[in-house]
């Protein structure tokens, strides 16, 4: 494995395509001509609002596009949501699961439309995933490796919120903590409430890690939706205006 | 990358690596036999995929969904579903393990298939290299007719057609088969393969094979206090030849 770009800060660059790592056989990068704007965050972190905002001025703005999201592919979703319902897949399995998911949208609906032309929306990308998966042990550059098959985006967000504010928003709206977004598989505390806490605590400390290498732009998303709208679309305006 | 036995496991890692009919899992059939009747914990990998990892699977290459990155990735999935569940607590255990393939096979197979080499090494750090691995070398022509003889129906993945190396797919097969080879080749030295030659008697063979582990293995380490009675031998059908993805159908 390549130890040499372990640390080194590759931020999202208008004009030049590339990928984090080496990349998927039978891709020409220039041909992606579309743009990809990743939307991070944990769920209730204002995501999924952001995103249909963002679908709304930009589609009223002429552009077209696309959304993507985790555990979406034709290819393995069941099977994960299966795996998920019965706790059954030990990590490294569980986190090549979800890497198949992930290359499987990838090559087959972000690939296709970046070359069309779209602006692809997606709702989480490799971060997510290898920040879950660093919170349950797993080395930072195996991941890295992993994962060197997603392009670089052209911007990437993370909706950082604290803990506590995320736990309200999640029971306002769905009454209960999933079991997942609460890290119950890693044996925290049997106390629900508890562990999601931790474990969200955990996940922005995993964030802040990849942050050094990965360099996105950490959006404050405790404030009201309208103040995050206007953010994002002034630095979203940006990057399309970047040819 | 380390060795079990560098790693402190009590247990060793035996593969065998080779091509599609070049007569390994024959070769390690008789090992097990062997080991078995010295008192020795051993225990042959038969690489039962779960459930899930198996549908999806199935699922991708029924439908011809995969690329050379998903087909690279899901089959680590399966791989490591067994490596996790299986292996380890067998090494951690202390049985002498016999692998039917490890991950030599998916080096080959993918890097054929256009995954870059580091890529691919990178994702599989996780395992452990075997303690000994045999590599069954028969001439590519030898295996070839071994495989083809009877005129099986070749999957699509499996004779390689996603690659379109041929329209048809016996020649596809062939092509396939002697870039794996190539491949194969290439990694012997930089992992220490012992390199067998295939085209001698099974006997022969066989008794190289066993010559090496009592030199490389303390075997009597191994063996278990109370020899349990010897199992029956597996009832093969002789004229049954094993291709590498069946047992993911």
């Amino acid at each position: 494995m390549k130890k040499k770009n372990q640390n080194h800060i590759i931020v999202p660059q208008p004009g030049q395509r590339r990928f984090y790592g080496l990349g998927i056989p039978g891709v020409k990068l220039e041909e992606l001509i579309g743009k990809l704007i990743v939307v991070e965050g944990a769920d209730g972190s204002g995501r999924s609002t952001q995103i249909a905002q963002l679908v709304n001025s930009l589609e009223t703005g002429g552009h077209a596009t696309v959304q993507v999201g985790l555990k979406r592919s034709s290819l393995v979703s069941e099977e994960l949501a299966q795996a998920q319902e019965g706790n059954i897949l030990s990590r490294t399995t569980l986190s090549l699961f979800y890497a198949t998911d992930f290359a499987d949208q990838l090559e087959n609906i972000i690939v296709p439309a970046l070359k069309a032309g779209f602006i692809v929306l997606a709702d989480r990308y490799v971060y997510t995933l290898m920040a879950r998966d660093m919170v349950r042990g797993m080395d930072e550059a195996w991941l890295k490796n992993l994962y060197g098959i997603a392009p670089v985006p052209d911007a990437v967000f993370y909706l950082e919120v604290e803990a506590e504010e995320l736990v309200q928003r999640n029971l306002s709206k769905n009454a209960t903590l999933d079991y997942w977004e609460s890290g119950m598989d890693l044996g925290l505390s049997r106390d629900m409430f508890d562990s999601f806490l931790q474990y969200q605590t955990a996940m922005q400390c995993a964030f802040r890690e990849l942050q050094k290498s990965y360099g996105f732009t950490i959006v404050n998303g405790n404030r009201s939706v309208q103040a995050i709208t206007q953010e994002l679309r002034k630095k979203i305006s940006a990057v399309l205006a970047a040819k | 990358m380390k060795t079990f036995a560098e790693r402190n496991f009590p247990g060793r890692l035996i593969a065998v690596e080779g091509l599609d009919g070049s007569g390994k899992s024959t070769q390690i059939y008789l090992l097990k036999r062997w080991l078995e009747a010295e008192g020795v914990r051993v225990y042959f990998s038969e690489w039962n995929s779960s459930e899930l990892v198996k549908s999806a699977t199935s699922k991708g290459k029924k439908r011809e969904l995969l690329t050379p990155t998903t087909f690279s990735l899901i089959h680590a999935t399966d791989f490591a579903d067994r490596y996790e569940r299986h292996l380890l607590p067998l090494l951690r255990a202390g049985y002498v393990v016999l692998c039917d393939r490890y991950i030599f096979t998916a080096f080959g197979r993918d890097v054929v298939r256009g995954c870059p080499p580091d890529w691919v090494r990178g994702i599989y750090n996780f395992a452990v290299l075997p303690d000994l691995t045999f590599f069954f070398k028969a001439d590519l022509e030898v295996s070839l007719r071994r495989i083809l003889e009877g005129r099986p129906k070749l999957k699509f993945f499996e004779a390689g057609m996603d690659m379109r190396l041929s329209a048809d797919p016996y020649e596809s097969f062939r092509i396939f088969q002697g870039r794996i080879l190539e491949q194969y080749l290439a990694m012997s030295t930089e992992f220490n393969f012992n390199v067998i030659d295939a085209n001698q008697r099974v006997e022969v063979q066989q008794a190289i094979v066993r010559q090496i582990i009592s030199q490389g293995i303390d075997l009597s380490q191994f063996k278990r206090t109370n020899p349990l009675p010897l199992p029956p031998p597996l009832r093969v059908n002789p004229k049954s030849v094993e291709l590498e993805d069946e047992s993911l159908e």
